[in-house]
Order: structure tokens, then C-alpha cells, then sequence
């Protein structure tokens, strides 16, 4: 770059025409052709007034205006990439600021153009001088010029030559400038962003958001200004990729607004809102909770609202209510508990029992094969004596855990999945562990003991768990059926239906939060066994006659089995077991600040997330949590059971521990002690008939 | 969450179903403000609520001008008198880490326990029981420095570190990107790093000095016990913590909005290796 820029006077003619196809790849640097904005006026103000000072004698009028031929006007920014280097930084930096405002890439193959080959430019320019620039102006250089508002050259005035006859050689501090210009514009092999530019777009970007203190976010905006250079926005017209999935989720909840049906909005609407709907309130449910500080918000309490409405426009369904919300790790359930018209869930019904009964077919399918085997090996292999405790029947649709259906979806917009009918080992399985839910129904619950199916049977024992554990309601909203039914009956089923009270008057708020016996519980509890109704194993057996006489033999054997007895249906929530000397409920009053217009907000301290509300007539129950039971203690797994014993010890099999290596050379050396006596007799022997004979 | 966007965080921290009813919503937003004027904080954060047998704390920290200097923690029981914790430390720690339970809810309740210590009398050794008495002020705030040791999460580029030492507010942070905030090296633990010198020298080599000042959630022991998901139709990204349950950390990708919360009843999940 050490080159001085050239003496205008002695250019090649040939240089000229060369430098043309560069500068006409240049001319197509609009900016210049268009009709003077504010930006390139203002900043032609500044400009203009810089090159006063230091024209160092060029005409003032030597320069191109905008308006100029293409050709004109890159000669005229080529005229100013020259003079650039006469200039000092700051008015370096407004010419920059405003060709940056006009484009990017152009400015710097331009400047380095300017800078990469000045003789065949400047002859160029020279040779594109027009004569009809004005020559006799002198531009007013001095310290004052800069300031000069009267210096503002319109663009149609502004023609003076690039170079005055007189440049020859640049000052020294010129050089420097030059050289100093060059080095920031450099660019590395890595990035194609200079240093120049890079001030100059967040020099830019400061001056047009100017932000408060920039000092003290320079380092950010410095960053940001390079993230932006990088990472351009994309087209318009192409979508965001990443948008995509949130895009395919509004798409979806949009469905949810639409009405059923294109016909005419207002008639439909006046004809639905007479019909009932199964369809729950969850929006008012949503407002009591949201005054004891539980719930969705608003917005996805209406969402959720629509989906239900979608579920039972869907399914048959008689009553529907919103259970709750179970959170998973990658994704939540949301669960709603249903109840089937009459007669309507058959078909179903029999696909799940397909896949229960599945199972047990398979248990008979391997005692076959033990059996056979036994006739091919002549060793008889000792079968094992344990057996598997008898499988104890789901209850049945409609009564005991089975009550309800329920059908979970993972948000609002996704279809609804109905959840399988939960059976007692299930139940039984799910006390003894302790398991995230992932979101995914058919993903493999891994716990030991292992769990009798996959996440879909574990939610929904859990859910039969909290259910029996947490609904609750005001004493007194449901009462018994007026059957004469003896509560001693087969199995101790005691009473299990009810029906809401028409005469409930309703219980006062206080007392509510007061008394925990003014709750009752309306759903069953489940025994240990795994449902809400006793059975004995023992009689069902003789009832299946799918096992050989064996089987029943062994069955004669065992104990009776004790009936289990759990608290009757509607008791109240004081005679419910306390946790660690904590209760495990907890009443309050929605807001102690205005106390007539509260609600009873009940949280259980067993359950963490079950809530009920009762105000008036009204209460609901729901459940927003992980889905787990607390416990003080620390979660234990269930320890394996002993090792069973491998062989009957017996006349034929006895077990005997391996003799040890003592053992084993004392008995070698006995059987070697008695070998030699015995060779010791014979060779007596022997010599006694050797002797014999030789006598 | 930051008591000045109370309201819009509230909604966006909904969906663990917990959250602050009208009342202490109306009462918060007053009582904060008041907070940050008499204490002079410039920044106040609703923490959460921790619920007791019988009543609820609910805890407000206030920050100064360097974010990560030790936050100042006060407690409430009505949202509107408010009242400063003493800081944390290692004694209280120890001392309430065999506090088990509930919280009762009463701050001045006192919690009992009888330890076995073993006193030399001359030759002979006695063992005395003795009865520690904890006050439940303590324990909450061993607590809650607990929690916020453990799981208190701020997005990458949220902060950043200044040449001269504090640490500030970036005023030009945009929000993470849809693709970063699933992945948890996005996030950084609000607290002092403690993980950060033993990196490798390759690692540290990639990092940017002025964002990458924290722990990242990436190495968190055990593995998995953050659950990210995506709600409100990927609009809206929410870690929960799993070692803490009740913690939700909420941010809309794209925008400046994020924050935390902490509603449950201040236990540890003793339980998570099991339960992954």
C-alpha cells in the first residue's frame, strides 16, 4: 500500500479502459443514481464540509452528483474512497456511516479496489472528467470549514475534480492514516468481517436505537452486532424451521375453537346453550381454585374446556369432570374422569380383556411344556415349589375402582386417550413403588418388584390411588340410597352407592375449615388386596377349575385368607389416619381478608396436589402433581424374597457340602496308607510262597 | 420471578398448578414495591411459597446491583409485612439437617430433637441425651438457601460479567433461541460456580468469559433430575426440578421473559435415584 496515488496527469489511456469494467461492476451501486434522500444530504453535508480542508486545492465543483450517470457516480465515490485517505477518522467515519446505510458488501470491494489499484482509477477518473465542471471555486479549506452550514453542496453543484494537479506525494500523516485505515480493514482468512466494519455496524446500530449508558453495554452490543452479521434474519418467505412444531400445535388448538358445523353461528349458539351438555364448568371449578392459589391459568383452563367439549362431542359420554393434571418428565397428562352411557363401553371393554386374559393363557401354556419335558428327560427335574398367589379378579366396570373411566390427553388439541380399566395387582404393585411418569403411555415402567404393565397401568393405578384417597366432599351432599340392604353381606361389600342430596342445604364456610368431620370421603377405599370390594382368592379358584387336582390339593393346604375390611363409604375425614403426628388435611379460607366471600380450600399433606373447594352448594376436587404419595420416610425398595430351596432334601437327593482340601488328602492318604499295607501283606504273601517252594 | 413483571410470570409459571391466589397477587404487588424502596434493592424477586401445616411462608429475595453477591431473603405471612431472614450459614446447616417433616407454618415454632452425647467425667464416659431445640426460622432458612443452591437457574446471556468484577443485568439479552432452550447447557445455576476450575483446559477454551461464568445444569448429579418441557404449544419452555419438587422455571423463547419459582412444602426428594 505503499504506493502514492498517482499523478493525475500521466495516465495511460489504456489503464483507463481497463479500470472501466471494474467501475462499471461498481456502477451498479445504486445508491448514488437514486434522487438525493435525507440520509446521503445529510451526511453529504458533513462530507461536503470535510473536503474542504482537505481538498489541498481540488475545485470544489469538481465533484458528480447523484443525479449523474451510473459511470458518474462511481467515479464520484471512487473520488471519495481516494480522498479518504486525506481525511481525518471522523470524516472517514460519516462517509462510511453513510455508504454502510447503503450497503455492505459493495463498500468494501470498492475500498479495497480504491486502495488495491489507485493509478488505473485515478487515471480513469481523470479521464472521465467532465468539462463542464466547474474548475474556478476553491474549496474553503481551514479549521472552520467543517462547521460551515453554507458549505452544504447540493448534489448538482458538487463536480470537482478528484485530484488537484498539485497532489503528489501524501503527507506523512496521511501515510499513516492510510496505512492505519488499511490495517483495521483487514480480513482474516476465518471471517470475512473486517475490523472497520464491524465498528462501523455497531457505531450504527448505537446511533440509531441509542440506548441508555451504552458504556456499560458495549461488550454486549459488541457481541450482539457480530451475532447479527453471521446470522442474518432469514428470508420471508421461507418459514422458520424451528417455529414449525409451535406453528403445528396453534394449527391444532385453533381446531378447538371452531364450532362443529359451517351453519349460521348465532342460531346454533342459542339452540346449544338450552341442550345439557356433559361438558363440565371448569371454568367456574377453575375460578374457586384460582382464589386458594391452585390451578391452570385462565387461558388453559378455557383451552382445556374446549378439549373436554371435543372428548364428549367424541365419546358417548353421560357425566365428564376434570381430574387433574399429572406432570411428567418430558411431557403432563391431563386426565378426565368419565362415566359412560349405559351400555355403551362393551366394545371395548372386550379388546382390554383380550389382553388380561392373554396373560393367564400364557402361565397355562408354560405348565404344559414343564410337563412335557418331564416326559422327554429321563431325569426328573424337580419343579419348583412355589407358586404363584392366585390371581385376584379386576373388579368390574362401573363399581369399586373400576367406577369411572378416564381418558388423558397430553395438552389441549391432542386427541384423547382412554386409559385401560386398572386391575388389583396393578394397584397392589404401585404401593410398593415409586416412579416418575415420563409422558409417554406405552413407555415400560422398570422397578422391582416389576410392575404388571407399561406407563399407561401405572397412571392408572395411580390415579384409582388418589382418587380413593383424596376426593372429598361436604358432609351431607351425598347420603346413601334408601335400600334396606344388611351391611354384613358376602365379603363385606357394605353399602357402595349414593346419590347426591337434593335437600343439602349447604355447609357454612367456617365450619368447613373448622372441622375436618364436616367432610366426608365418596370414594371407596381400597383394601390392601387391590379393590374396594373383598374376595377371596381361595373361593374363586375352585370356581376357575382351569388347574389339575394338584393344584387343588395345594390349595387345601394354605390358610384361609382374611377378609379385609376398609372404612366404609362416607366417613368423614377426622377418622382418617394421621402421618407422623401430622394430620393429613389441611383447611383454610381461600382469603383472610374478606372472610364472608371466601371459599374452604382443603390440601391433603398425604397426596401433595390434591385440592378440594366447597362454597355453598358447590365443591369440587382436583389433583395437580407428580402423582406420588408422601411419605417422612425415605422411599425402601422392596427387598427379593430368600432364596428358594433347590431340592427337597430327601432319601434320594441329599445335599451334602463339597469336602475340603484337608479332607480330600487325609482321605488320599488313608486310601494310600491302606494301598501299601495291602501291597505290604501281599509281598508277605508272596514271600511266604517264594519261601515255601524253595524249602 | 421478578416482582416487577409479577403478573405476566405468575401466568407463565401456571402450569405446575400452584400458584398465588388474587388476594396475595394484589397484596404482593403493593408490598414488594414498598420492600424495594425501603431496603433500597434494585432488584426484588418473588421467590415462592413454602407451605406449612398451618400457615404459609412466602419469601421475596432482594438483589443489589450485582447479581451475584449474597441475595437478601425475606419472609412473609400475609404477603404484606415482611421480614428479614438472617444469611445462611454452615452451622444452621448442619444443625437442620436432621429436621424432618413439614413445615408447621409458625415460625417460631421449635422443633425437638434429643441427640446422644457422650460426655467424659474423668474416667467415666456418660451419655446424656440432650434435646436440641431448632427454631423453625432457622431451619427456613437453611432451607431456602438450600433450594437456592441446588436448583436456582438463570438462562445463558441473561447475565454477564463485567471487566471490572460485578456481575450485571444484560440489557441486551434477547431471550434463547427455540433450539437452545431444550438443551440444558443453555441454563447456569444462580449461584457462585463451583464446578467451573475443573474443567478441562479444552473446555474452558470454548467458553466466553463474560457469559460462561456459572455452572451449567449439564453436569448436575443425578443425571436426568431436570424435566424440560414445552408448553402452551412450544411457546413456552418449563424446567422442573425433580431433587426439589415444587421448583418451576419458566422462559418464553424469544423474549426477555424467564424466572423461577419455588411452591411446595420445602422437602427434598430424597427418593429421585429410585423414582428415574
Amino acid at each position: 500500500m505503499g504506493d502514492p496515488p498517482p499523478d493525475p496527469e500521466q495516465p495511460p489511456p489504456g489503464s483507463s479502459q481497463g479500470s472501466e469494467p471494474r467501475r462499471s461492476g461498481e456502477a451498479p451501486f445504486v445508491q448514488f443514481s437514486l434522487p438525493p434522500e435525507a440520509p446521503p444530504a445529510q451526511l453529504a453535508a458533513p462530507r461536503g464540509s470535510q473536503e474542504g480542508p482537505a481538498g489541498q486545492g481540488w475545485a470544489p465543483g469538481a465533484g458528480l452528483g447523484p443525479d449523474e450517470e451510473p459511470g458518474g457516480s462511481a467515479e464520484y465515490l471512487l473520488s471519495d474512497a481516494q480522498r479518504q485517505a486525506y481525511l481525518d477518522e471522523d470524516g472517514l467515519e460519516a462517509e462510511l456511516l453513510e455508504q454502510l446505510q447503503q450497503g455492505r458488501g459493495s463498500l468494501l470491494q470498492q475500498l479495497e479496489a480504491a486502495f488495491q489499484d489507485p493509478q488505473p482509477d485515478a487515471a480513469g477518473q481523470f479521464a472521465y472528467r467532465r468539462e463542464d465542471q466547474p474548475f474556478g471555486e476553491e474549496a474553503p479549506h481551514g479549521p472552520y470549514a467543517s462547521e460551515d452550514p453554507s458549505l452544504q453542496f447540493s448534489p448538482s453543484e458538487l463536480g470537482f475534480l478528484p485530484f488537484d494537479m498539485e497532489v503528489s506525494e501524501p503527507e506523512p500523516r496521511e501515510l499513516a492514516v492510510q496505512n492505519a485505515k488499511a490495517y483495521l480493514l483487514q480480513t482474516s482468512i476465518r471471517c470475512d468481517l473486517s475490523l472497520y466494519e464491524h465498528l462501523v455496524n455497531m457505531l450504527t446500530k448505537i446511533l440509531n436505537q441509542r440506548p441508555e449508558d451504552p458504556l456499560s453495554i458495549l461488550e454486549s452490543l459488541n457481541r450482539t452486532t457480530q451475532l447479527e452479521w453471521f446470522h442474518p434474519k432469514l428470508d420471508s418467505l421461507r418459514d422458520d424451521p424451528e417455529m414449525q412444531p409451535t406453528y403445528e400445535m396453534a394449527e391444532r388448538q385453533k381446531s378447538l375453537f371452531v364450532r362443529g358445523g359451517g351453519s349460521a353461528e348465532g342460531e346454533q349458539e342459542m339452540e346449544e346453550e338450552v341442550v345439557d351438555t356433559a361438558v363440565p364448568n371448569v371454568m367456574e371449578s377453575a375460578f374457586y381454585f384460582e382464589q386458594g392459589g391452585v390451578g391452570l391459568s385462565s387461558d388453559e383452563s378455557f383451552r382445556l374446556f374446549l378439549a373436554l367439549r371435543q372428548l364428549v362431542e367424541q365419546q358417548p359420554i353421560h357425566t365428564c369432570r376434570f381430574w387433574g393434571k399429572i406432570l411428567g418428565l418430558k411431557r403432563s397428562y391431563l386426565v378426565a374422569e368419565v362415566e359412560f352411557r349405559e351400555g355403551e363401553e362393551e366394545v371395548e371393554e372386550e379388546e382390554v380383556e383380550e389382553l388380561t386374559e392373554s396373560g393367564e393363557v400364557m402361565d397355562a401354556h408354560g405348565e404344559e411344556e414343564g410337563e412335557e419335558d418331564e416326559d422327554k428327560v429321563a431325569d426328573v427335574i424337580p419343579k419348583p415349589l412355589w407358586k404363584p398367589p392366585p390371581v385376584i379378579p379386576k373388579e368390574e366396570s362401573r363399581s369399586g375402582t373400576n367406577k369411572y373411566l378416564y381418558f388423558v390427553c397430553n395438552e389441549p388439541g391432542r386427541p384423547w386417550t382412554r386409559l385401560p380399566h386398572v386391575t388389583p395387582s396393578q394397584i397392589a404393585q404401585a404401593r410398593k413403588i415409586k416412579k416418575f411418569f415420563t409422558g409417554y403411555l406405552d413407555a415400560p415402567v422398570i422397578s422391582y418388584p416389576p410392575f404388571p404393565g407399561n406407563e399407561a397401568n401405572y397412571l392408572r393405578a395411580q390415579i384409582a390411588r388418589i382418587s380413593s384417597a383424596t376426593h372429598i366432599s361436604p358432609l351431607g351432599f351425598y347420603q346413601f340410597n334408601e335400600e334396606e340392604g344388611d351391611e354384613e353381606e358376602e365379603g363385606g361389600a357394605g353399602r357402595d352407592s349414593f346419590e347426591e342430596n337434593p335437600d343439602f342445604e349447604g355447609i357454612p364456610v367456617f365450619e368447613l375449615v373448622d372441622s375436618m368431620a364436616n367432610w366426608v370421603h365418596h370414594m371407596q377405599h381400597i383394601l390392601p388386596q387391590g379393590r374396594c370390594t373383598w374376595v377371596n382368592p381361595l373361593q374363586k379358584k375352585e370356581e376357575e377349575e382351569e388347574l389339575g387336582e394338584e393344584e387343588e390339593k395345594a390349595d387345601e393346604g394354605m390358610e384361609e385368607a382374611e377378609q379385609e375390611i376398609g372404612p366404609p363409604l362416607l366417613t368423614p375425614l377426622s377418622e382418617d389416619a394421621e402421618i407422623m403426628h401430622m394430620p393429613p388435611w389441611t383447611a383454610r379460607l381461600s382469603c383472610s381478608l374478606c372472610p364472608q366471600y371466601s371459599v374452604a380450600i382443603v390440601r391433603s399433606n398425604l397426596w401433595p396436589g390434591a385440592y378440594a373447594f366447597a362454597v355453598g352448594k358447590k365443591f369440587e376436587n382436583v389433583y395437580i402433581g407428580w402423582g406420588h404419595k408422601y411419605s417422612p420416610d425415605n422411599f425402601n425398595p422392596m427387598l427379593p424374597p430368600p432364596i428358594q430351596q433347590e431340592y427337597p432334601s430327601g432319601l434320594e437327593i441329599m445335599e451334602m457340602s463339597d469336602p475340603t482340601v484337608e479332607e480330600e488328602q487325609a482321605l488320599k492318604a488313608a486310601q494310600e496308607q491302606a494301598l501299601a499295607a495291602a501291597e505290604e501283606e501281599e509281598e508277605d504273601e508272596e514271600e511266604d510262597e517264594d519261601e515255601d517252594p524253595e524249602d | 420471578m421478578d416482582a416487577d413483571s409479577l403478573l405476566l410470570s405468575l401466568e407463565l409459571a401456571s402450569g405446575s398448578g400452584q400458584g398465588l391466589s388474587p388476594d396475595r397477587r394484589a397484596s404482593l404487588l403493593t408490598s414488594l414495591l414498598l420492600v424495594k424502596r425501603d431496603y433500597r434493592y434494585s432488584r426484588v424477586l418473588f421467590w415462592g411459597r413454602i407451605l406449612g401445616l398451618v400457615a404459609d411462608y412466602y419469601i421475596a429475595q432482594g438483589l443489589s446491583e450485582d447479581h451475584l453477591a449474597p441475595r437478601k431473603t425475606l419472609y412473609s405471612l400475609n404477603c404484606m409485612e415482611w421480614s428479614l431472614l438472617p444469611p445462611a450459614t454452615e452451622e444452621m446447616m448442619t444443625q437442620t439437617s436432621v429436621v424432618k417433616g413439614r413445615f408447621m407454618g409458625d415460625p417460631s415454632h421449635e422443633y425437638e430433637y434429643t441427640e446422644l452425647q457422650k460426655t467424659n467425667d474423668g474416667d467415666k464416659v456418660f451419655e446424656e441425651e440432650i434435646v436440641i431445640r431448632i427454631k423453625e426460622e432457622t431451619r427456613l432458612v437453611s432451607i431456602i438457601d438450600q433450594i437456592d443452591k441446588a436448583v436456582a437457574i438463570i438462562p445463558r446471556g441473561a447475565l454477564f460479567k463485567s471487566p471490572f468484577g460485578p456481575t450485571h443485568v444484560n440489557r441486551t439479552f434477547e431471550g434463547l433461541t427455540l433450539s437452545e432452550a431444550k438443551k440444558l447447557s443453555s441454563y447456569f445455576h444462580f449461584r457462585e460456580p463451583v464446578d467451573l476450575k475443573n474443567k478441562t483446559l479444552l473446555e474452558k477454551a470454548d467458553l466466553d468469559p463474560s457469559l460462561d461464568f456459572m455452572d451449567s445444569l449439564e453436569h448436575d448429579i443425578p443425571k436426568g433430575s431436570w424435566s424440560i418441557q414445552m408448553e402452551r404449544g412450544n411457546a413456552l419452555v418449563v424446567l422442573r426440578s425433580l431433587l426439589w419438587p415444587g421448583l418451576t422455571f419458566y422462559h418464553a423463547p424469544g423474549t426477555k421473559n424467564c424466572g423461577y419459582i419455588y411452591v411446595g412444602t420445602g422437602e427434598k426428594n430424597m427418593d429421585l435415584p429410585f423414582m428415574l
